[in-house]
């Protein structure tokens, strides 16, 4: 109980602290906006640990699902469909389809060539998005505005857009924990830790692996519907496999021991970046060494500190 | 069409250049490095400002060599010695920590706008391949080079006992380190040529591509896809998917175009022709791994 207690604990206190980041005076522009941008992300990297840290499967085009969900909106905004109902939908469903289809091919394998072929079909959907040609090709497009949600105009506001961010991802959260928990996430575990003794047992990890992709890929089309109306501009840059390998170091640095540190890896490093940002114009040469001491001592990631501390005390 | 296939072959020896060294690295010493394409920019920077301060590309390129050479040891001994015994991904963030700090060091000393290298007055002017098609010197003399250098590679890889060491580390490592070799020496030596050999590829193409931060990463993401479709480990698989990506890619995007109107309307031809160009490599790359995912001359045994 006190364990469990524990494990939620840091969990709890980051989104308390989302939660109240409004009412804590921190309402202004910039803050907000870096904020759900933070969260978005969190959402998109909370689903590719599901690929990486839950299936044990690392992939480098994750993207290329965010994008297919902000190309969704894109798609709708020029049909003159602006219904959050319908469009996040349709963006869950085609980045979801997106990953099936592509997983069923890329599953096939594992470890490094799983990783390239994931790169592969992400290179796909990035080129394809550039050669868009009435959704404005390499330019990007530029939404109308935000999404109506049941026809109000409730995601225009700040308030009500950082409240619905954090509602879904920590919805997100949770359904990450409950999934992890079933006996679905027990089978999707077991085939990381050895896939040939899940063989053995009678169990094929192909299908679960599949599944997980699939879920995998609706949550970041879900994110790439909320980072299209955060921005209200979507450009192929979304899709880049830069932009696959940032949420990849995001799911790194929070540590691949729970789903919560994907979370705390992309809030960590957005807001280190802007941070560091605000000290000096050449912040990366701030931020890279500071990644590679991450690396050399935090052995489990942000999410083990508290743990990696606790046994340095008990040492002493 | 020649000109095309002449020009797909020179950058595919430029991607064998970089691929070899990251094949080496990964394949003999497990580490994915993703700041092998900042020793390819080091490379062309290094090799910029050496030939800018002596007046000669000549003896840029000499003095540029042992520089990137010192500063792949650097890097070896300050960071990816103590990644060696970590997982992949602790590699990949600790890796793109020393893109992000190298790129900002580049920019900070050089500034963000490209640098221009000049062509060396002795391989300036064309050469006539045939009668009205006249073909750059110095893309020739990039193809000689780096297929000199691609046999040296060969004949340090294969006839020599380093190279049977680097070999018999791509096939089976903890082996080799149970027959007593040191192989942190070993590791030394490959990753300090990985990074020559990445930084010479960089000086080469210094004077037909423009100098700037960040230049590695475009081809460090084709180094990866040759190394995959190569074989891991495997310096002669690296070699044909070198060529192979090379051609593909240059091919891809000047004909995909041409012939695509042949069936479309000229605009949407380009546009359409223009991004399969670019998705051919990872078309085909993703096609060759679903077929043999261990590449096309796997190197590690069992």
């Amino acid at each position: 109980m006190v364990s469990a207690l524990r494990a939620a604990a840091l969990p709890l206190l980051v989104f308390a602290l989302l939660a109240a980041a409004p009412l804590l005076g921190l309402g202004e522009g910039w803050v907000m906006t870096l904020l759900a941008r933070g969260m978005i992300l969190g959402l998109a990297a909370l689903s590719l640990w599901l690929v990486v840290g839950g299936a044990g499967l690392v992939s480098l085009g994750h993207a290329a699902m965010l994008g297919i969900g902000a190309y969704a909106v894109v798609a709708l905004d020029d049909a003159r469909v602006t219904e959050a109902l319908v469009v996040a939908p349709v963006a869950i469903g085609g980045a979801a389809l997106f990953a099936l289809l592509t997983g069923a091919v890329a599953l096939r394998t594992a470890g490094v060539p799983f990783i390239m072929i994931t790169l592969a079909f992400g290179q796909m959907a990035f080129f394809t998005a550039a050669s868009l040609a009435g959704y404005g090709g390499d330019d990007g497009y530029t939404l109308y505005g935000r999404s109506t949600l049941a026809g109000t105009r409730w995601l225009e506001s700040r308030l009500g857009f950082h409240y619905l961010c954090l509602a879904l991802l920590a919805g997100a959260y949770l359904a990450c924990r409950m999934l992890l928990a079933s006996r679905f996430g027990r089978v999707l575990r077991a085939a990381r830790e050895n896939p040939l003794r899940v063989q053995a047992v009678g169990l094929s990890p192909y299908p679960y692996r599949l599944l997980a992709y699939g879920i995998a890929g609706g949550m970041a089309g879900l994110a790439g519907f909320l980072l299209a109306n955060a921005t209200e501009f979507v450009a192929p840059s979304f899709l880049a496999w830069q932009r696959s390998g940032e949420l990849l170091f995001m799911v790194i640095l929070g540590g691949l021991g729970s789903p919560f540190g994907a979370v705390l890896g992309t809030l960590a490093l957005l807001l280190l970046e802007e941070w560091l940002g605000h000290l000096t114009t050449h912040w990366r040469l701030l931020l890279g060494p500071l990644l590679v001491l991450a690396v050399l001592f935090l052995r489990g990631g942000l999410v083990g500190l508290p743990a990696q501390l606790a046994g340095m005390r008990r040492r002493g | 069409m020649l000109v095309q296939a002449l020009n797909g072959l020179q950058f595919g020896i430029l991607l064998f250049l970089v691929a070899a060294g990251l094949t080496l690295v990964f394949g003999v010493m497990d580490v994915i490095n993703l700041a092998h394409g900042v020793q390819y920019m080091l490379g062309a920077y290094l090799g910029a400002s050496l030939a800018a301060a002596t007046g000669s590309f000549w003896l840029g390129l000499l003095l540029a060599l042992p520089a990137t050479l010192a500063c792949g040891l650097a890097l070896e001994f300050l960071i990816f010695r103590h990644l060696y015994d970590r997982d992949h991904l602790a590699q990949v963030l600790a890796t793109f920590g020393v893109i992000l700090t190298l790129n900002e060091a580049v920019t900070l000393l050089w500034g963000s706008a490209p640098l221009q290298v000049a062509t060396p007055a002795l391989l300036e002017g064309g050469i006539t391949l045939m009668p009205g098609l006249q073909y750059p010197l110095y893309r020739l003399a990039i193809l000689a080079a780096g297929l000199a250098t691609a046999g040296l590679l060969w004949l340090l890889v294969e006839h020599t006992r380093a190279g049977a060491l680097v070999r018999a580390g791509a096939s089976n490592r903890p082996m080799l380190a149970a027959l007593g070799i040191d192989t942190s020496r070993l590791f030394l030596l490959v990753f300090g040529i990985g990074a020559m050999l990445a930084g010479f590829a960089g000086m080469m193409a210094a004077p037909i591509l423009s100098v700037e931060p960040g230049m590695g990463d475009t081809v460090l993401i084709l180094a990866f896809v040759v190394i995959v479709i190569g074989g891991i480990g495997s310096v002669r698989g690296a070699f044909l998917a070198a060529l192979l990506v090379g051609l593909v890619e240059t091919l891809g995007r000047s004909l995909l175009p041409e012939l695509l109107r042949l069936v479309l309307a000229p605009s949407p031809a380009r546009q359409a022709g223009a991004s399969i160009g670019s998705m051919l490599v990872y078309i085909a790359m993703a096609l060759i791994l679903a077929v043999r995912p261990r590449g096309l001359f796997p190197a590690r045994a069992g």
